[in-house]
Parts: structure tokens; sequence; C-alpha cells
């Protein structure tokens, strides 16, 4: 399971976790979780537009997350994000059914997309994966403080200079990006459980931002790593157990915080808060 | 406290997340009285309103209204909330929030009436709001939405009005506006008026008396009884001074270095 | 006429039912929709439908009736999303998130099993976007039923969401049990979304449960106008969209017509957009609330 093929296998899925946890906390921080689903799904759309076309799908994949983040980011002006997602979401697919139905052989390679093929990943698909996901990482790092800032409180931040909605769009793009590397790998469908599981657990377990991000990552790759085992032992596919290993890992989250929660209710008695005395 | 107030609050005390935010307050309200609920922030006002619902379920004592425990579907207690979370499209005119305060409770559907439309434009009128009826809600500035949820609140003609902070986003003259509405109200439809603001100012021409809370504790009476340095020094548990200027009052910190023996508080009787 | 009706559109058996189911579904979808979006229940709405479908793809794996799939996963992950579920709207979107990851999970599993037994190859095509022309007759009576369960539901509910949208605290104090009523139109939402989404694809059935009812709330200012400018909406959404999906037979490039998802989606989208060119004066108050916001001490 360790040699051979099984090592690009490897490498480009632990890549993919990385960039899971690290784009899933904001995320899930942000409250970005159906962009997380859209994106890649839009994306998806257009790697069938573009093997239409003759072209190769990743270009597809990159035009279409990208035209979806732009899409979600520039109706957000206007519309609920909720709304603006959906609707730029459901074009998207529109017009990937649209280019589908022209092609007349897309069908298998519409469930490596949507599921992904990570045990037929060739060792020239590796690099640009190393690359883009590097690049993505990158960016992340260097947004690092005003994204954070613009996620926890986006007043201040604009009081800081730091426009919330160029924040938005910046955030959106760099998942757009991080989309167009693992689509491939893992599929669309399962890139976003890989975001938004081990990000949701990570929240529940601490509040601190590094920490939290470091143990998205961390749930992110045990996630991925078992699955891939699984998946090769039992020849069922990796996204079913990304999918059920995210959901425990939530839930697993949720109760460690409803345990500690209790445990802080029944401390002991502290006086009443003074308050502030106004001037 | 008298045996036939409208709504009573008996040693009632809450603790939330290991803190106790209300320590043994005591009250009552007789119909028909405009109370101040006066404090800083953080002091617990908008928790004693939640009890006062029901929203907030207390640790020890009792909440009373006529004398007996407030049960669940009790109409007679309107509630006009500081802000309200929604969005510009919410597909409700003014005239429809309003309406919900009648029958927004109930379940299945209505058909339109003229006596309810007719109830509605009145209550509109009555608050001064009766020229954006067609408005969306989500629309209106702070001080015009407010006079829409107060008539909301009162359509259902309740015995009692409590309000959190309504004056709280207000300019000058919105306050002003709201403040004479109010009491204005509260005194053609007999309704008591329990109202929380950290500045008691704007309430001087209407409020009859006031529970003041800090720390968690309450001290109610009139503003002249209450609202001195004694008894706030006695609440806050730290010295504070009472100013008064041009009519109006302000109560301050006491810079550092003030001799604590001038803050004891001996007026049992005022304090509860 | 000709050039807008292709011969034989009113004589076609399967443009009748399409038609038909067609109205019922956009009808249901759009008034359940104006309440989704009002609650900020989108991502809900949209999770419910892929959810169904992945009950759709188990049952037939099992050689159960697929209706009975989509409804009993729509409705077990609307259960379980209310349990698990919290009050702030970003907790409550990541909860969906992940039963929404783990249903598509099963999915995977379901058409991998499928493949093994049968060669199903265009299956996860259909299943996203569903075909409205190879309906059968016999899902209509129970389509009609669940349909009318659902908008009854609702409507039922219609002050007692409003009021709770309005203000949560006030309708908790004059006595609604808010957290039964959410969980009773998160129901309702499932049944809509599982039946749409099983006569027209997942895909289909967001695009007709967000896009009217976000287009009638651009338009319209009360809770009925909202609803039948959004009923009205989706029903000509679907059949401009079915005619020219008709029409397109004979469209290049193909010769196999365009799918009726597209022309359905553009319209809505389009639909929606076009709201925009007038003269906007609901994008400054958001503003102003954010202003007060920032500056206020409370």
């Amino acid at each position: 399971m360790f040699t051979g093929v099984m090592v690009n296998t490897w490498i480009a899925a632990t890549a993919v976790a990385v960039i899971a946890g690290v784009t899933g906390f904001f995320a899930v921080l942000r409250g970005s979780t159906f962009a997380a689903h859209a994106i890649p799904n839009g994306a998806f759309a257009g790697a069938a537009g573009a093997s239409l076309l003759g072209l190769n799908p990743f270009a597809g994949l990159a035009v279409f997350s990208v035209a979806g983040a732009l899409g979600i980011a520039g109706l957000s002006r206007r519309s609920r994000p909720d709304v603006a997602t959906a609707l730029t979401f459901v074009m998207m697919l529109g017009i990937g059914a649209l280019f589908v139905s022209w092609s007349s052989q897309y069908a298998q390679e519409a469930y490596s997309l949507l599921f992904g093929e990570v045990f037929g990943v060739s060792t020239d698909e590796v690099l640009p994966i190393l690359v883009l996901g590097a690049l993505s990482i990158a960016a992340i790092v260097v947004m690092f403080r005003p994204l954070m800032l613009s996620s926890a409180l986006p007043e201040v931040a604009a009081a800081r200079g730091v426009p919330p909605r160029r924040m938005d769009l910046a955030f959106l793009l760099v998942m757009a990006l991080a989309t167009s590397m693992t689509v491939p790998v893992v599929g669309a469908l399962l890139m976003f459980s890989l975001m938004i599981g081990p990000a949701a657990a990570a929240r529940s377990l601490t509040a601190r931002p590094v920490l939290a991000m470091t143990l998205s990552v961390v749930i992110a790759l045990v996630t991925v790593w078992t699955g891939i085992v699984a998946s090769y032992q039992s020849n069922w596919p990796l996204g079913f157990f990304v999918g059920i290993l995210g959901a425990a890992f939530f839930l697993a989250g949720r109760a460690y915080a409803a345990i500690r929660r209790d445990r802080t209710e029944r401390s002991s008695d502290r006086p009443a808060n003074p308050g502030l005395v106004p001037g | 406290m008298t045996t036939n107030d409208l709504l009573t609050l008996d040693h009632v005390s809450v603790r939330l997340g290991g803190r106790e935010i209300l320590r043994d307050v005591s009250f009552g309200i007789q119909a028909g009285q405009f109370t101040g609920l006066i404090g800083p922030n953080g002091a617990g006002k908008t928790t004693l309103l939640k009890v006062i619902l029901g929203l907030q379920p207390v640790t020890s004592g009792a909440v009373l209204l006529d004398g007996s425990p407030r049960s669940p579907r009790d109409a007679s207690i309107g509630y006009v909330p500081q802000k309200l979370g929604i969005e510009p499209d919410m597909p409700l005119r003014v005239k429809d929030v309003v309406s919900l305060g009648l029958d927004g409770h109930k379940f299945g559907l209505r058909l339109p009436s003229r006596a309810r439309r007719e109830l509605v434009s009145d209550m509109l009128t009555a608050v001064g709001a009766q020229r954006y009826a067609d408005a969306r809600i989500g629309e209106l500035s702070g001080g015009e939405q407010q006079r829409v949820m107060i008539a909301h609140a009162l359509i259902s003609r309740p015995k009692l009005l409590l309000l959190d902070e309504p004056l709280a986003n207000l300019d000058i003259s919105s306050e002003q506006g709201i403040v004479s509405v109010l009491g204005r109200l509260a005194r053609a439809e007999r309704v008591a008026v329990l109202l929380s603001a950290h500045d008691m100012n704007p309430l001087m021409p209407v409020m009859d008396r006031i529970v003041y809370v800090a720390a968690g504790r309450v001290a109610v009476g009139d503003t002249d009884e209450v609202v001195q340095p004694e008894v706030l020094s006695r609440l806050y548990g730290q010295h504070v001074d009472v100013i008064r200027v041009h009519g109006r009052i302000l109560v301050v910190a006491a810079p550092e270095g003030v001799d604590e023996a001038e803050a004891a508080a001996e007026d049992a009787g005022v304090i509860r | 006429m000709h050039y807008v009706f292709e011969p034989g559109f009113f004589a076609s058996g399967p443009v009748h039912v399409a038609l038909a189911v067609g109205t019922v579904v956009a009808i249901t979808s759009a008034v359940v929709g104006v309440f989704t979006v009002t609650r900020g229940q989108s991502f809900a709405g949209h999770s419910l439908a892929d959810i169904a479908t992945t009950g759709g793809s188990g049952a037939f794996l099992v050689g159960v009736n697929q209706f009975w799939g989509y409804l009993a996963f729509g409705a077990g992950a609307a259960a379980f999303m209310e349990m698990i579920g919290i009050q702030r709207r970003r907790g409550r979107d990541v909860a969906t998130g992940v039963v929404l990851g783990a249903a598509l999970g099963l999915a995977a599993l379901f058409l991998y099993l499928g493949t093994q037994y049968s060669t199903t190859t265009g299956a996860s095509f259909t299943i996203l976007f569903g075909s409205i022309f190879v309906l059968t007759p016999s899902t209509v009576p129970a389509l009609i039923a669940s349909a009318l369960l659902a908008l009854a539901t609702v409507a039922a509910l219609a002050r007692v969401l409003l009021l709770t949208s309005l203000s949560p605290d006030i309708a908790a104090a004059r006595g609604v049990p808010v957290r039964a009523v959410g969980a009773a139109f998160l129901m309702a939402l499932a049944v809509s979304v599982a039946l749409s989404a099983m006569i027209i694809g997942a895909v289909l059935s967001t695009a007709l449960l967000i896009g009217p009812a976000a287009t009638a709330l651009r338009l319209a200012k009360s809770p009925v106008r909202a609803a039948i400018t959004a009923a009205v909406l989706g029903v000509l959404a679907i059949w401009i969209g079915i005619v020219l999906a008709y029409d397109s037979f004979y469209w290049p490039p193909a010769g196999r017509g365009w799918p009726v998802s597209f022309f359905v989606v553009t319209l809505i989208v389009g639909g929606y957009l076009i709201t925009y060119l007038r003269r906007d004066r609901q994008s400054a108050p958001q503003e102003n609330v954010d202003a007060e916001q920032a500056c206020s001490p409370a």
C-alpha cells in the first residue's frame, strides 16, 4: 500500500488535507460553509465544459471556480450571501448541464470529478497539485492577520482600513484556487467534507486561532489517511470514509465542548459584575 | 411591594455561566405606573426584563403577575426589544407588523377583516407612524422602528409594557418623540411601563419611580430617594458621586483616593 | 406562433405531465422558499436536496421505490439537523454542512455499489440534474398529496414564522414554541425539497426554491404578495423553460435538445438580476444598520 503508484496518492492526499484544513478553518470561521460547497461543485461544471472543447479540464476547473468566487462575491454586495451563493451555484451547474448534454461521452469523467480518483493520481499530476497547494498556503499566510480580523470583527477591521468586501473576495479566490487543485484528487463533493468537518471539530475543541487551525489540519490528515487505508482495503470510495469520519469528528468535538461547558456552569460562585460606571 | 401590585419580583436571583447576574432582587410595580430601570451596561437590566418575560429562568425567587406566577401564553405583558435583527428584504410592511401584534402567535390562516384593519390604523396613528404604514419594516430608521414596535406591543392591550433600551441608538429629537409617545399612551391606556436605560435624564418628565440596577442588585423608590451618593455607592460597591446640573443628573465614579468612609450607606428602608 | 412552439408541443403526453408536475413543484417551492430565504435557511434547503437524492440512490440500490428513499433521507436529515443544530446562524450552517458531507459520502458509496451490480454510468448526471421529461404518471398523485401537505404546514405556520423572524424573543414571550415551530418548518422544507429533487433534480430544486423567492422579496412588500409573486415567477420559469427545451430539439450542436434545467436556471437567475436594473433603493439600509452597530456602546 505504500509503494509505487500509491506514493503519489499519499503525497497528493496529504497536500489536499493540509489545504483543506487551513482553508476550512477560515471557511467555518467566516460562515462560508455554503460557498465551500458551491465553488467546488461549480468548478466541476467548468471541467465538463473544458473537456467538451477539448481543453485541459484543469483549466475549466480553474476558470469556473474563479468565476464562482467572483459571482458569489459580486452578488453578495447587494443580496444575502446565502442567496448569492445559491444562485451562483445553480447558474454554474446549469451551464455545466448544457456542456455535458452537448458532449456524448462524459459520464465516467463526471463521476471521478464529483467523487475523486485519488488512487489514479499520476506522477505528472502531483507536481501541479503541490505547487497550487503551496500557493494557496502562502496566500493565506500573507493575509493571515487581516483575514482573522475581518472574520472575527468585521467592523473593527473596516475601521482599520481592511475593507470587508475585499477580504471576502480574496478569501473566496483562495478557496477557488484550493479547489482547482483538490477536485481531481478527492472530488468536488468531498473537498467540501474535508474542509468543513475537521475545521468544525477543531473549533469546538479550542477558540485559539492558530491552535484551531493546526488541529483542523491534523484532523483533516487523520481523516484522509484513515480513509485511504480503509478505501484501499475495502474498495469502497474514499469519499464515503471522508464524509463519515468528518461527521464523527464534528460530533466528538461538540460532545467535548458540551461536557466542558457543563463543568464551567457547575464551578464555584463568582460575585456579580460591578458593571461600568457611566461618567 | 404591596399585595395588589401588578408585577412583583420576590427575592429573584439569577446565576448564569458561573456568574451571579442578579442577586436578591425584589420590587413591585403598580398598574399604570411608569418605572425606569436604570443602570450601567452589563448591570443586569436585560436579564431582569427576560426574567419578567419568562425567557430566562430564575435560580431562586419568584415573578408574580397579579399575585400569581406567569403562565406561558399570558398576553398581559407587551415587549419592545432593543433591536430587530431583520434584513431589509423582510416581507412585512409596518401595518403587517402591527397586525402581528394581535395574532402573530396563533397558528392557521385568517381572513382579512375591516375591524382589524381599523384597529391597526388607529394604533399607528396613536404612535405617529401612520404616514409610513405601507413601508417595509426593514427600511425604517431606528426611531421609526421603535414606534412601530410600540404599536405592535400595545395593540393587544397589555397591562404591562416592557422596553429594552429603546433610546439607546436614537438621536435627541427621536428620543424625545418616543418618550412623549410612551408617556401619553401609558396614561391614556392605563398601561404600566418598565423601560430600561443607561441614562435616566430623558425619562425624567414621565418617570414615576426608578429601579436602579448595579452589580446585580437594585435600589427602588422615587428618583430623589434612590439617586443619592450613599445609596448608589452601596450598590456599586465603590464610591460614586451624584451631580445635579441644570435639572439633569449625572452619576460618576469618584477619582482615586477619596475616603472610603464617605461611601457608607445606611438607608435600609430603600435598599432591599 | 410556429416560431415559439414547435409542432407537436401541445399534443405531447410527456409535455403535459411535465407541465402539470412542474407547476405544482414550482408553486410549492416558491411559497416554501419565501420563508426559507427570510429565515436564512437557503443552505439547508439546498443541502436537503442533495441529501434526499442520496436517499433515492440508496432506495434504488435496495430495490425500494425511490420516492420513499428521497422522503426518508430528507426527513431524517431535517430531524438530525434540528437535533445537532445551534441557534446562531453560522453554527447552524456548519451543522448542516457536516450532515451534507456525510450524506455525500453515502452517495458515493451507493453509486459505487450500484455500478457493481449494473452499468448505470449516467447515474451521477441524472442524480444532479434530473429529467423532467421522463416522469412516470404514477408518481403524480403522491407528489401532489405531499406538496399539498408541505404547503398546508407552511400556511398554518405562516404568522408564527413571521413573528419569530421579526423577533424570536417577542414570539417566545407570547408563548410560541419557537424551537418546535422551527423543526416543523424544516420538516415541511425537507418534504418539499425531497419531492422536487426527485422529479426535477437537485439543481433545479434549489433554483426553484431560492430564485423566485429571492426575486419576489425584492419586488413585494407583504407576505401574501411575496408568496404570490414567487409562485408566478416559478411557474413562468418552468413553463417557458419547458417550451424552450422542446423547441431546442432541432437546435445545434447535437440535435438532441438542450436540457430543461439550463433554461429554467437561466430564466430564474436572469429574472433575479433584472430586478437590479431598477433604480436601486435597497442597498443603503444595510450600511445604516452596520454603522449604528459600530458606533453603539451597547
